[in-house]
């Protein structure tokens, strides 16, 4: 016991002018004098320390809020959506009665400061938010950035992470099924760890984060409760790193897959006996998180006996239980008459549980130290009224000049050797190279339902074994083009992905982002995250498909260099029939290609451009929506109906790196002839949205080109499947074997 | 009338639900056996399937071989029962000291998951008789801890008896000696090995192949026949 009096309601407000360390909290004056003004005193110590974790920019979004609202402002009517924004994730209608949640988060800086933890407790965290909405987790995606590839960090960096992603992911038994991994050297001192999680349910299996019921007990189960990660949201997530403080790295969670995976099993059997009214899992700002949002969200209030969470160090305050960010633990709301059950149930599991408190007829949350209280607050000003901001933005200086920087006016190849040697590099370039090396660290096979996995255009999973219904998810998010111009780099983010998701053959939903900029505090910043914002609200209003939840993840930046505005998009489909899937790999000789779209020349902040010029400037592809719906259906169509045997969409590397990568996978090599109207150079490079290239059974032919035809898609025979060399008629010819040992070399070349 | 194969669930597995379809798959009967039953509800063989008991921690195997379902599992494969063991549930099978040798790390100290190519080196145990000796089969890989070792005078003996039930073919993945992927036991009755036979049964899943269903297949045609 400390000598020091127990700070309860009733001390603070008898000690008026005892000074609280908020601005250590990461609170700011004005936010620290509104919470003495909610409360009408000043807070104890335990009410500084939930305010400070839920009022950070990581929980609260108050950076961001005000842009973030034009994603229900423009959602597009859409049948699909059960469970919108602000859940634990949203929830789209698949048919057949099943029910599909989803949804993308970042854990960028932890990841920075310890990649294995940072990494894994990223997964960890995206999933106990997909069990907290009542769905079986069925697949992980984790879309990646990392510093230049030949910096001595990456090497630090990436192997942890994708250890640590590794680790969790494959402990737990959710196969990986996609992602991204993109080097730049924006990201050097701020990696992008983002990871993305994908649950099935019944539709009357969707559970909530509310608090119901006078009299229900509220059960905290799961991992003890210790001492790390305390401030991990307020500190780490909510500031720029600075050389100058100490190390954070005790702000980063510890991760135990296997406590999870008990987690994940025992929650799941408490739904299907209908134990559970309300859940949240503890996640940023831990127990100050889940009382504050369960109570808010519903009907009553909430009565919490800190004593009686089971604790990993019995010497915490109880400041530091209400912020500690412990992994593996969730809270549930039970009504009396079944707690016994629930528990019977977490102990055929050794989950530890432990009734924490009830809910009550009031509309306080009160919390209780030693018999004391120490906290009395109205959970709403907590969880859903923090401060929120109008940051100011302006278009930077330099965006004018980056534009002029026209990447069309670079230097070309004027040789056809000279072309063919642009090719290698761009195939064997680490942002183009195969990522096996990563990849085949994940386990994609577990629980016997994937259809397809990366380095396909989307992971597709089958949810129902009888009628072959499946789901699929690609995520991309170039950032190079959304610095060119953050308006358009966020719908070619959107297309993209959603395009990738039509190439395989599955209907484009529903969208999770995660946004990934500097630091707000930054007006130019600012600027790049409004128009992403109003860019992606915008697409996804004319596409039909709603934002149903996401993440923001700002102050990635070290000083003064912000990363370049990264908004990653996953999209979510549905395929009746995971038969008809369209794979990427070229399955038989012979077979017609066929090049969906139109080529302009567009270089700006192409691969291209990179590799061979390291240059970013000019303006990213022109994006056409409807052009892309147009695509989408077409390949949809062609999918269902057999039409076409492999598929890739076009999109950083052009043409060229689509059919090798088809090439590589399918063992079968390609005769390529550049089509009238286009030089070599602009047809194999060009970075042009809206375009696909599928490989079509002689048989099909004439009834693939009516289709594209009858509903006006651009369609221009390129090839054919052949041989084993990607053969550009007219230019050069490259072995498959010397292709794949450029690209296939490259990654563990670098992180040997 | 089929047969009633069990599959264990420990704390941290897996794959349990997978391999229970494998065995629906094949035409077969799948039991759910709980880690802590202490009897094996008079299943006709049993699978140890993959995963992470007990997340692995001390040593991958090493704290599921004490649950409780272990002492009827034991008594009864020395009499005869069928027990396959994969990834994991071979992990276990070393443990618990029915099969020889044991498994460390991989040798290039990666997690890795891969579409691998064995050759089925013994073709007339419990659980490979639908297989020809000699065949080349493509069947997923997926371990941290899948490097097999044991002593030289072991090894030999287990090539001597034909108890190599598995080789790497290609590629050795993890560092196995001499390539082994899968053993047997004297009888044949117990075998294991870190592919999944359990992730190659449907055409559509996975790497598109069924080259795993005959495990399954074999052990069925063996009950029913016998």
């Amino acid at each position: 016991m400390s000598r020091t009096p127990l700070d309860t309601v009733e001390h603070a407000a008898a000690t008026p002018d005892v000074e609280l360390p908020w601005a250590e909290l990461g609170l700011k004056k004005d936010e620290y004098e509104r919470v003495v003004e909610i409360l009408g005193r000043r807070p104890t110590g335990a009410e500084l320390a939930m305010y400070s974790v839920m009022w950070s920019e990581h929980c609260s979004y108050k950076s961001s809020k005000v842009h973030l609202r034009q994603f229900g402002e423009k959602a597009p009517e859409s049948d699909a959506m059960l469970v919108g924004i602000g859940e634990n994730a949203g929830v789209v209608d698949v048919g057949q009665g099943y029910a599909v949640t989803f949804k993308v988060e970042s854990h960028n800086h932890p990841s920075y400061v310890e990649p294995y933890q940072g990494a894994a407790t990223g997964v960890g965290g995206i999933v106990r938010d997909i069990i907290a909405m009542g769905a079986r987790p069925v697949a992980v995606v984790d879309p990646l950035r990392f510093g230049a590839a030949d910096h001595p960090d990456t090497k630090r960096v990436l192997p942890g992470v994708v250890a640590g992603i590794g680790g969790y992911g494959n402990c737990l038994g959710l196969p990986n099924i996609g992602g991204e991994v993109v080097f730049d050297a924006c990201y050097q001192g701020n990696p992008l760890v983002n990871a993305g999680a994908i649950g099935v349910m019944r539709h009357e299996d969707i559970h909530l984060a509310k608090a119901s019921g006078a009299g229900n007990k509220v059960i905290l189960y799961g991992a003890r409760t210790g001492g790390d990660g305390i401030g991990g949201a307020s500190i780490l997530a909510s500031e720029t790193f600075d050389d100058a403080k100490p190390s954070k790295r005790p702000a980063v969670q510890v991760g135990d897959p296997f406590q999870e995976k008990l987690l994940i099993e025992c929650t799941l059997e408490a739904f299907r006996e209908k134990l559970v009214v309300g859940i949240q899992d503890l996640g940023a700002a831990g127990l100050s998180c889940a009382t504050s949002e369960l109570a808010s969200n519903g009907s009553g209030g909430m009565r919490v006996t800190l004593d009686d969470v089971p604790l990993r160090d019995s010497t915490l305050s109880p400041e530091e239980i209400l912020m500690s960010e412990s992994q593996e633990r969730m809270c549930a709301v039970v009504e009396p008459e079944k707690v016994d059950r629930f528990l019977e149930i977490c102990d055929k599991w050794d989950v530890i549980a432990t009734v924490i408190g009830e809910v009550t007829d009031g509309d306080r949350l009160e919390i209780y130290w030693h018999g004391g209280k120490i906290v009395d607050v109205d959970p709403r000003t907590v969880a859903h009224e923090g401060p929120v901001y109008e940051r100011p933005y302006a278009r930077p200086s330099w965006q004018d000049e980056l534009q002029a920087d026209d990447a069309n006016k670079l230097p070309r190849p004027e040789t056809s050797e000279e072309l063919k040697d642009q090719v290698l590099k761009l195939v064997g370039s680490p942002n183009q190279a195969s990522k096996s090396w990563i990849t085949s660290q994940y386990d994609h096979f577990v629980q016997g339902n994937t259809v397809l996995a990366q380095p396909e255009d989307s992971g597709m999973i089958r949810i129902d074994e009888e009628t072959d219904l499946g789901v699929a998810i690609a995520t991309d998010g170039n950032g190079r083009y959304a610095k060119l111009d953050p308006y358009h780099g966020a719908q070619l983010a959107l297309a993209e992905a959603y395009r990738n998701v039509a190439t395989t053959g599955a209907r484009p939903l529903a969208v999770s982002d995660c946004l990934n900029f500097g630091s707000p505090e930054d007006p130019a910043v600012m600027w790049q995250f409004a128009e992403a914002v109003r860019g992606l609200a915008d697409a996804c209003q004319q596409l039909g498909t709603p934002v149903t939840g996401g993440n923001v993840s700002l102050y990635n930046q070290t000083g003064e260099a912000a990363i370049h505005p990264t908004p990653v998009v996953a999209v979510l489909g549905v395929i009746d029939d995971v038969a008809r899937r369209t794979p990427v790999a070229f399955q038989e000789e012979g077979q017609l290609l066929y090049l969906l779209g139109d080529t302009r020349e567009e270089f700006g902040g192409s691969a291209w451009s990179q590799v061979v010029h390291d240059h970013l400037g000019g303006l990213p592809p022109q994006v056409d929506l409807e052009r892309e719906r147009l695509l989408a259906e077409i390949l949809i169509s062609a999918s269902r109906d057999g039409m076409i045997d492999s598929a890739h969409d076009l999109s950083d590397g052009g043409l060229i790196q689509a059919v090798v990568e088809s090439a590589l996978l399918g063992g079968k090599g390609a005769r390529l002839i550049v089509p009238d109207g286009l030089d070599a150079f602009t047809f194999l490079f060009s970075e042009s949205a809206g375009r696909a290239v599928v490989a079509v059974p002689r048989s099909e032919e004439v009834r693939f080109n009516d289709m594209c035809g009858a509903r006006g898609l651009p369609v221009t025979r390129i090839g054919v499947v052949d041989g084993d060399t990607v053969d550009v008629q007219g230019e050069f010819a490259l072995p498959l074997s010397e292709l794949r040992e450029t690209h296939e070399g490259t990654i563990p070349a670098l992180l040997k | 009338m089929t047969a009633r194969i069990g599959v264990v669930t420990f704390p941290g597995s897996l794959d349990d639900r997978d391999t229970q379809r494998a065995i629906r798959v094949a035409g077969a009967e799948p039991v759910a056996l709980w880690h802590k039953d202490k009897d094996l509800k008079q299943v006709d063989a049993v699978v140890l399937c993959g995963g992470f008991s007990y997340g692995d921690y001390l040593r991958a195997g090493a704290i599921a071989r004490f649950s409780p379902v272990m002492e009827p599992l034991l008594e009864q494969a020395k009499a005869g029962l069928p027990v396959l063991g994969i990834c994991n549930g071979f992990q276990i099978l070393t443990e618990a000291h029915l099969l020889p040798g044991t498994m460390l790390r991989n040798n290039h100290l990666h997690f890795i998951c891969r579409d691998q190519k064995l050759r089925v080196e013994n073709a007339e145990t419990a659980w490979t008789t639908d297989y020809a000796a000699g065949q080349e089969i493509h069947i997923p890989l997926k371990n941290n801890d899948g490097q097999y070792v044991a002593d030289e005078r072991t090894l030999d003996e287990l090539e001597a008896e034909g108890r190599v039930a598995f080789r790497y073919v290609d590629f050795n993945p993890n560092g196995s000696q001499r390539d082994i992927a899968g053993v047997s036991n004297e009888a044949g009755n117990v075998v294991g090995l870190m592919p999944h036979p359990e992730h190659a049964v449907e055409p559509l899943i996975g790497t598109g192949r069924t080259d795993g269903l005959p495990f399954f297949t074999s052990i069925l045609k063996k009950l029913v026949n016998a």
